[in-house]
């Protein structure tokens, strides 16, 4: 018993600092934005009260559904792009790269991107996409078309092209972790029983690897989700995401109606989470 | 060795589009930045110069460039440094259950989900109607940390997993107290993943915006002046801060790098396995 308790009061006092942080900056500022969704604004100052206009205005207006649509639209294109580039590129560095230093390298070579700055990554699009950019100078000069495209930059393609850029990263290192953990013998197992390529790709291997797409399904979902700058750069204020409505209503300085636009759109993210944790238990798969 | 199939050929030219996918537009504004005086936003470039670069250096042309990559460096080595102390510590605690260990299990997750922005209202909000100053050193600080911590304590959870107990045991058996197991036995086996950990905790913080959108106060962090650049500069000046920024996380990626490859050496020099399948 005293033992227990002796065990129970190490645990605590081991992640006291991190429940700290947990607590202060984010459990208080999750509770802030709750009460702050039921306050009043004016146009220079919040103030205290209880109601709930910030929401039934949120629900009232059409452009809220159009912009919730827009969100999951790019969180379902970015996650099929996502998933067919991650799952192709883990499966090559998994099975066909096969020297172990290569395999780093290769690894390496994938997630360096990942340590570098967002914002920068984003904005190196512009001189490709552009009217005058890059790919529109190489479609002409190749006959593909013969006036710049326009829709290249600043439209829903370049808006999901940045975020398959960023994002990618997250669904490759999960499942190639996953795949790096499947018992070789299995494939081996599954082509002595005269199993096809294909069919080896199809039956064992994505089942087995179904616990890291997961995982990084929910990085790409809540990322792109949660997402207001790309957006913003990438379709040149043209198109917009909740994130966004968020942002334009902090920068107006209407922090209750803010508020109640991000409870609302956390509670989306967490019942997507909620959904896609059933079929992975996190823990395990680490 | 069994000979390369079609598919290997095939997978592999699919990387290397896939890598020129990642590296091609970061490269091309490394080009770009040399872009001449006269030179505009895309190709063609008119001429070659440093003239962008030296744009850098005064003042008035971008605004406080150079106070803003101050204070990010100081606060990527003060969130580093709290990133690694916490995660380890959180991921020894989290190797046995504890009462309440799987509803902190679920905060972290959250705090890896949560988006970003709602950090930054949230935090920003408390601060204003408390009274307080929001600071790049305080609130910023905090709001980063619940971005770098969880990716940290995921990093010491997939450590712990494969960490074998019989070292621990076998320092018991010869009388090390607690304290001195996790000092000579523990932290040096896992001392390789610190070094990924640190990586995460310094590089997470150094770009860090939108938590920080709200947090950093009045004094800007660099992607905070980059953010706000996006919008009102139309010069190839951006993209000579966008190739000094990238140049300069290379070279901190580099020197993590290289001290894990070092750590590395030394203890297959030693001859021992001690951390081996750790990474």
């Amino acid at each position: 018993m005293k033992l227990k308790l002796n065990n129970a009061l190490a645990g605590w006092l081991m992640v006291s600092p991190l429940m700290l942080v947990l607590l202060i900056f984010l459990v208080l500022p999750i509770l802030m934005i709750l009460i702050v969704s039921f306050w009043r604004a004016t146009e220079y100052s919040i103030i205290p009260d209880f109601v709930f206009e910030n929401y039934e205005f949120l629900f009232g207006s059409p452009v809220t559904y159009t912009v919730f649509i827009n969100t999951f639209k790019y969180a379902i294109l970015t996650w099929t792009f996502t998933f067919l580039i991650g799952f192709t590129v883990a499966f090559f560095l998994a099975f066909h790269v096969r020297s172990l230093t290569w395999q780093v390298v290769c690894f390496l070579l994938c997630t360096i991107p990942f340590w570098t700055s967002n914002i920068i990554r984003m904005i190196s699009w512009i001189p490709f996409l552009g009217r005058n950019g890059i790919a529109n100078s190489a479609l002409i000069s190749w006959g593909v078309i013969d006036e710049p495209v326009e829709w290249l930059l600043f439209s829903d393609f370049s808006v999901v092209l940045a975020f398959v850029h960023i994002y990618t990263l997250f669904m490759v290192v999960p499942i190639f972790n996953t795949m790096m953990r499947i018992d070789r013998s299995l494939i081996e197992a599954a082509r002595d029983a005269g199993a096809s390529g294909a069919q080896i790709l199809w039956n064992v291997i994505l089942p087995l690897t179904k616990p890291g797409i997961m995982i990084g399904t929910i990085f790409v979902v809540t990322l792109v989700m949660g997402d207001f700058f790309t957006v913003r750069v990438m379709s040149g204020s043209q198109s917009a995401n909740v994130g966004r409505l968020i942002s334009n209503d902090i920068s107006l300085l209407q922090y209750p109606s803010a508020s109640a636009t991000a409870i609302v759109l956390l509670l989306t993210v967490l019942i997507v989470i909620g959904i896609l944790l059933r079929f992975v238990d996190i823990r395990k798969e680490l | 060795m069994e000979p390369r199939t079609r598919s290997f050929y095939f997978l592999a030219c699919f990387f290397g589009l896939f890598l020129i996918f990642l590296y091609g537009p970061t490269i091309t504004i490394g080009i770009l930045s040399f872009q001449g005086e006269m030179g505009g936003l895309t190709f063609p470039m008119q001429g070659v110069s440093l003239h962008w670069f030296f744009d850098l250096f005064e003042e008035q042309a971008v605004g406080d460039i150079w106070g803003s990559f101050r204070r990010s460096i100081t606060l990527g080595f003060m969130v580093m440094v709290t990133t690694i102390v916490v995660s380890v510590m959180g991921g020894l605690a989290f190797r046995k259950k504890f009462p309440g260990s799987t509803i902190l299990f679920y905060l972290i997750v959250t705090a890896l989900v949560i988006p970003s922005i709602l950090i930054s209202l949230g935090v920003g909000l408390m601060f204003s109607q408390t009274g307080f100053e929001v600071h790049w050193s305080t609130s910023g600080f905090g709001s980063q940390l619940t971005w770098t911590l969880p990716f940290g304590l995921l990093i010491m959870f997939a450590v712990f997993n494969r960490f074998d107990k019989s070292y621990e045991e076998a320092a018991r058996d010869q009388g090390a107290t607690p304290w001195q197991t996790i000092r000579f036995v523990v932290l040096p086996i896992i001392a390789p993943s610190l070094i990924g950990v640190a990586l995460f905790g310094f590089t997470l913080s150094y770009d860090e915006f939108a938590r920080t959108l709200l947090t950093a106060g009045s004094n800007n962090t660099l992607p905070l002046e980059i953010y706000g650049m996006t919008t009102n500069v139309t010069s190839p000046v951006l993209y000579a801060l966008g190739t000094l920024t990238t140049v300069f996380s290379l070279i901190i990626i580099s020197i993590f790098l290289l001290v894990a490859l070092r750590i590395a050496k030394t203890k297959a020099r030693a001859g021992s396995d001690a951390g081996k399948g750790l990474l």
